[in-house]
């Protein structure tokens, strides 16, 4: 083949895997912009004041989302606060102490299950462990759950992060007399620490947003409950209305789609931000 | 203390005498090094003297930078890394089990080749080290950040800026950063790993002007590939090749008559 044939055919290539990519990329973002729109379109109409201080209702009585944003936010931030600790110290155990031994690989397997389990699975879970033995759904349950999911990805992230930290800056540390858990926390967590945030904004954002592991556990409630009762939630609160027959139900489901994608977008936005600090 | 040092070498007799009759502060004897089953280190013998400047040199490999790891026994750190023989400090070998290494590590300083700056302010950067040693109270420590900067010949360039981050300084005023750090502890002997090969000339020139100044409070060993930096600052030089010690002497004597073919070899650059 001659050189200006084996060009051209290169070309062809070329421009055909651009085509391809392309049409990939807009066929990705407009699903996405279609979500948005529609959100935009059917949330926005019933964004009203009065749904963040009203609870929910029965149908035509005027009914707004504040326990269900109250109980969200009480849920992701309880699951968050609960997971977050344990995920850091298992993760800092994989980076720092496991090494390769069976015990740590076998952490480190069991951690990547969790992290792809089906949440449902996990909302049963936490039902065969703090509902049923205990005689009730409760928002403490719901956390739980969240927390449950919260931990492997915190895991994950702080593993990845740690390992980051250059063997030099560890040497650096150990070279001035400082004992292992010295440079873990004073040095390898400082160095670590926009990452690691980032991962547990990860997680929050996508606690924020999952229904199954609540409808085991928290199950739902017409007003704002509590830890020890059945509690209302963003999520759950969509599952139930957007499948009604009442109008004014189906819009409220709309606007709390849209509430938490707005919530899931701004804690993104802030991952991304501390992420291009550095 | 330092006469007990100065028993040990005597009674040891080491190969090469200092030129210099300073005491002898690190006696290494018969050190052997090991990374797995690979012999990096064959039977050294070296005497660092007090408050002098050992210069090590030799081509890429050769076992010079390993040395400096045995003396702060920072090879503990991995597993499969071992040494045998004996490097006696105070007296005491610091090869042996049960010796207190984070102890060690605040009387054996170590520099390392690229400038480490941790991620927290230039003041604490210097705090960190002393206070893993030392209780010091805030004025105390004010003092002692100062004290370790105004010695590395860095406050006059930080002074309005210790809160700042450390990664805001350039390469060389890192460099000295790290330097400072390592003072502030207040070892008695400070390892220096290649530390300008990451540098400009300029900053090379104060870390080397540095290094001078150093001598007169630290024994200073140095690690370089840079022939004529290890003649301007070394008081000793030790050549080592392929895991060897070859040769060790007074600087000028190893730069212009030194003993050995191969030393003579490398000084002129046939080979490394």
């Amino acid at each position: 083949m001659s050189a200006t044939a084996l060009r051209r055919r290169r070309g062809r290539a070329n421009s055909l895997a651009t085509i391809l990519a392309s049409a990939a990329t807009i066929v990705a973002l407009a699903a996405l912009a279609w979500i948005l729109v529609t959100l935009l379109l059917l949330g926005v109409p019933g964004l009203k004041p009065l749904i963040f201080i009203t609870v929910t209702k029965a149908p035509g009585s005027g009914g707004g989302l504040s326990n269900a944003i109250v109980g969200s936010l009480i849920q992701t931030a309880l699951g968050t606060a609960v997971g977050t600790p344990i995920g850091l110290m298992v993760g800092t155990y994989l980076a720092e102490y496991a090494g390769t031994s069976s015990l740590g690989n076998a952490v480190r397997f069991v951690s990547d299950i969790l992290l792809s389990a089906p949440s449902i699975l996990i909302g049963l879970f936490i039902f065969s462990v703090l509902v049923a033995p205990f005689g009730g759904f409760s928002g403490f349950a719901g956390a739980m759950a969240l927390a449950v999911i919260v931990i492997p990805i915190v895991v994950r992230t702080t593993e990845d992060m740690l390992r980051l930290v250059p063997v030099s800056l560890r040497e650096a540390s150990i070279a001035l007399g400082a004992p292992r858990w010295r440079t873990i926390v004073f040095v390898c967590y400082r160095a670590a620490r926009d990452g690691i945030l980032t991962g547990v904004l990860l997680a929050v954002a996508r606690v924020a947003g999952e229904t199954a592991p609540l409808l085991f556990t928290s199950l739902g409630n017409s007003g704002y409950g509590g830890l020890g009762s059945a509690m209302a939630s963003l999520p759950v609160t969509i599952y139930q209305y957007a499948a009604s027959a009442f109008d004014d139900w189906v819009q409220l489901a709309w606007t709390g789609a849209l509430l938490i994608t707005l919530g899931v977008l701004t804690v993104n936005i802030i991952a991304r931000l501390i992420v291009r600090r550095h | 203390m330092p006469e007990t040092t100065a028993d040990i070498a005597n009674l040891q007799a080491p190969m090469q005498r200092p030129a210099s009759p300073a005491p002898t502060r690190v006696a290494i004897r018969n050190l052997d090094f090991y990374y797995g089953t690979n012999k990096a280190l064959k039977s050294i013998t070296l005497d660092l003297p007090e408050k002098k400047v050992t210069g090590m040199i030799g081509p890429s490999g050769c076992g010079k930078s390993t040395l400096l790891r045995v003396l702060n026994r920072m090879y503990d750190l991995y597993p499969n890394q071992r040494a045998e023989g004996e490097v006696i400090m105070d007296g005491e070998n610091i090869l042996n089990q049960g010796v207190d290494l984070n102890a060690l590590r605040s009387r054996v300083g170590m520099v390392f080749q690229k400038p480490t700056p941790f991620p927290m302010s230039i003041y604490d950067n210097i705090a960190f080290g002393v206070g893993l040693h030392e209780k010091l109270n805030r004025a105390e420590m004010d003092t002692r950040v100062e004290w370790a900067l105004a010695r590395a010949a860095l406050w006059s360039e930080v002074r309005d800026r210790l809160r700042t981050p450390a990664f805001g300084l350039s390469g060389g005023q890192q460099q000295r950063l790290c330097i400072a750090r390592t003072i502030a502890v207040r070892p008695e002997v400070i390892l220096l790993d290649e530390p300008t090969s990451a540098l400009d000339p300029i900053s090379t020139l104060k870390i080397e002007e540095l290094i001078d100044e150093l001598k007169q409070d630290f024994t200073i060993a140095i690690v370089t590939h840079n022939m004529q930096q290890a003649g301007r600052c070394a008081d000793q030089v030790a050549f080592f090749y392929l895991g060897e010690l070859v040769e060790v002497g007074p600087a000028h004597q190893i730069f212009t008559t030194p003993k050995q073919k191969k030393t003579q070899e490398y000084i002129t650059g046939r080979f490394g």
